[in-house]
């Protein structure tokens, strides 16, 4: 433990006490090249994640909502390096961590980490939970499973298991159980970022809010700051301070959560918003529906990319990239409609 | 039940009890299921995964995997035609003209080396004696009927080439080729994006009006089943815990488990630190309790009876409020005398 605290106070003391911001994404891109024929000539991209910004303050929840395709996971996976941006910068405690190598970046690298979708794939089965759990730190010290069993075991309790869960195989709990176990390896480490890649997904409805009690009460405990990514906008903004709404690889519309909910600006936030079905039959809303699909991203539209679906479309949108710009205070939006 | 009401039924399940062999012995899925589906109404059956949802619409469909499967009892009644006695050759002819069936994953459930209107004519082929030009006449208007554009193009594709929300429209177009009377959709929305959801679900509703058909819509989304359901049952272990109209249901839910499960969802107009849950888990089908409620070791209403009475399902309020819980007096079995004047509500 005292190597640890060593390296804390070291990365402390590179970052002035005022600058409250742990992670700053700035204009990333990630393209996958699209190749044809026998030697692989690159034929297009794939733009995944076209010029996205984000910023994100120590302690707070940001939420990243979108269909699926619009890059949200691959932003996540990006942050964690484990795609490399195309281009871009990710600046975490003000340092850029798209050119680390080596062994600087093995050391980033437990400042970050990952909660996953599916609870059946994301564990090995063959190991122990104990193992499973104690693996990131084995990783990192030089500490035997002996030395830490206590210290996982304790873990375990706190997210909500048994200690003589720490003997048993991913195959004797169920979903929701699964989700803590890989909660519980997320948090071993004592990261300073944990990216939850739709954690509960998977789950059913009353497993779901189980594990998202879980993570907010995780959130205090380990001062935790959370990177949520999922497509049910209503759990997004249950769980997030600030909330990024995806479109095929951009970012359309940021804002607090409230904000997003009470008055998207962005007509896909609209009609994301709208078409959610709410859980009372009493309150039948409008509905905005949206028509066709999301357009491929290897070959995406024109200016907005938004605009082959979109119920505002102007003949400008055709032809005019929009930026995302500040229309309220503290609430962004990328649309023609408001420039 | 009075005689004339039961004549209405389009479907009408009696005690259906559905079980499989695992490992030699035999447990049930599903037990003691009744539910009825009058013509043109939209039931929809919620629950969690592993509840028994769709063991039973399969039931139904006879669609369940022959040797490790069985329907141990019961009676499956549709038209006054009992279903579980029918053969192979017999439910063929039910299945696509009388009743059809959606899943929920559209990709596997279309035949990836046939094309579309492959698929589309072949329904139409197995039910009737309509010649190749017609087939494929009849088929690009189903297209154009759920809303697929380039009919004419899209009919000589194959699966792999559309998206989610258009092969579901594909496999909607096949299930109503025929008109059928019902229509089971089990989980149709759920491998879909929200924008998809909502456009399926407003087609189906499109469909219902259109068609004059019933559906019986499997859902674990309350959601969806808010959008669209006349009538909810709701489904634990294998059992029906709660039937009731839609508006009754959201408003007034009756049994713990229904009211547990509404108030964990995340709403989008409340602000809340902290979700209601369920604690635990559905007890596994191999080990489920043989007396007692099987919600008791969740509920937060549990009482020491809980344990050792099998609550039915009775009615709680109104004719049509059913409920399977001790909390309410008619939900006592009839052979049950002890104690029952200590019971207060």
């Amino acid at each position: 433990m005292s190597e640890q605290v060593k390296i804390e106070q070291e990365q402390k003391s590179n970052v002035s006490a005022k600058d409250n911001i742990l992670l700053e994404v700035k204009n990333l891109k990630k393209y996958y090249p699209v190749t044809a024929g026998f030697f692989k000539r690159k034929v297009g991209d794939v733009k995944a994640v076209d010029d996205i910004s984000i910023t994100l303050k120590r302690g707070e929840t940001f939420g990243l909502v979108g269909e699926s395709g619009c890059g949200k996971s691959t932003t996540g996976r990006t942050i964690l390096r484990l795609t490399d941006a195309t281009d871009g910068q990710i600046l975490f405690e003000g340092k850029d961590i798209t050119k680390l190598k080596g062994s600087s970046l093995r050391k980033f690298r437990r400042n970050i980490q990952m909660v996953f979708q599916d609870p059946y794939a994301s564990l090995n089965s063959k190991m122990m939970v104990g193992r499973i759990v104690d693996e990131p730190i084995r990783n990192f010290t030089r500490q035997t499973s002996k030395e830490l069993e206590p210290e996982v075991k304790a873990l375990l309790s706190k997210v909500g298991l048994r200690e003589e869960d720490y003997y048993k195989y991913p195959h004797e709990f169920s979903g929701g159980q699964r989700q803590r176990i890989g909660i519980a390896r997320a948090l071993a480490l004592q990261p300073k970022l944990v990216i939850a890649d739709e954690p509960v997904s998977a789950l059913d409805v009353s497993i779901q809010s189980q594990v998202l009690n879980l993570l907010k009460e995780m959130q205090t405990e380990f001062e935790l700051t959370y990177l949520f990514i999922a497509h049910d906008l209503s759990v997004v903004k249950h769980m997030s301070d600030r909330i990024g709404v995806m479109y095929l690889g951009n970012m359309v519309e940021v804002g607090d959560n409230n904000a997003i909910y009470k008055e998207p600006l962005h007509p896909y936030t609209k009609a994301l918003t709208s078409a959610i079905p709410e859980p009372d039959p009493l309150k039948k809303k409008e509905r905005i529906i949206l028509e066709g699909d999301v357009p491929s991203p290897q070959n995406p539209p024109s200016g907005c990319v938004f605009h082959t679906r979109c119920p505002a479309a102007m003949p400008e949108c055709k032809k005019v990239i929009p930026q995302l710009k500040e229309v309220r205070s503290k609430h962004k939006v990328a649309c023609l409609l408001y420039d | 039940m009075t005689y004339k009401q039961q004549e209405k039924d389009l479907l009408k399940v009696k005690k259906l009890h559905t079980g499989f062999y695992i490992e030699g012995k035999f447990h049930h899925a599903i037990e003691d299921i009744n539910l009825e589906v009058k013509p043109k109404e939209v039931v929809c059956v919620v629950g969690e995964s592993g509840c028994g949802k769709s063991v039973m619409s399969l039931s139904i469909m006879q669609l369940l995997p022959k040797g490790i499967s069985k329907i141990s009892d019961g009676e499956i009644l549709f038209n006054g035609e009992d279903l579980a006695k029918k053969t192979e050759k017999e439910m063929n002819k039910v299945r696509g003209r009388d009743i059809a069936m959606i899943f929920q994953e559209p990709m596997t459930a279309l035949n990836p080396v046939f094309t579309i209107g492959y698929q589309l004519q072949e329904v139409l082929f197995n039910h009737s004696n309509i010649n190749k030009k017609d087939a494929r006449k009849r088929a690009i208007e189903l297209l154009r009927e759920v809303g697929i554009p380039r009919a004419e193009k899209i009919i000589d594709e194959y699966p792999h080439q559309l998206s989610g929300g258009m092969r579901q429209r594909v496999m909607i177009a096949i299930a109503i080729a025929l008109h059928p009377k019902l229509l089971i959709a089990d989980e149709p929305t759920t491998a879909l994006d929200v924008t998809v959801q909502a456009q399926i679900l407003e087609l189906l509703k499109d469909i219902q009006e259109k068609e004059d058909m019933a559906i019986m819509l499997i859902t674990h989304d309350l959601g969806v089943v808010a959008d669209i359901a006349d009538r909810v049952i709701v489904m634990y272990a294998g059992q029906i815990v709660e039937e009731a109209k839609v508006v009754d249901l959201f408003t007034k839910p009756k049994h713990p488990y229904t009211e547990a499960l509404l108030k964990s969802i995340p709403r989008m107009e409340e602000v809340t630190d902290k979700l209601n849950t369920i604690q635990g888990v559905v007890p596994p089908i191999t080990n489920m309790p043989e007396v007692g409620c099987r919600f008791v070791d969740r509920c937060h209403k549990a009482f020491d009876s809980c344990k050792k009475v099998s609550p039915q399902l009775g009615n709680v309020n109104g004719d049509q409020h059913l409920a399977r819980c001790l909390l309410y007096e008619k939900c006592y079995p009839s052979d049950y005398s002890e104690e029952k004047e200590e019971i207060s509500l």
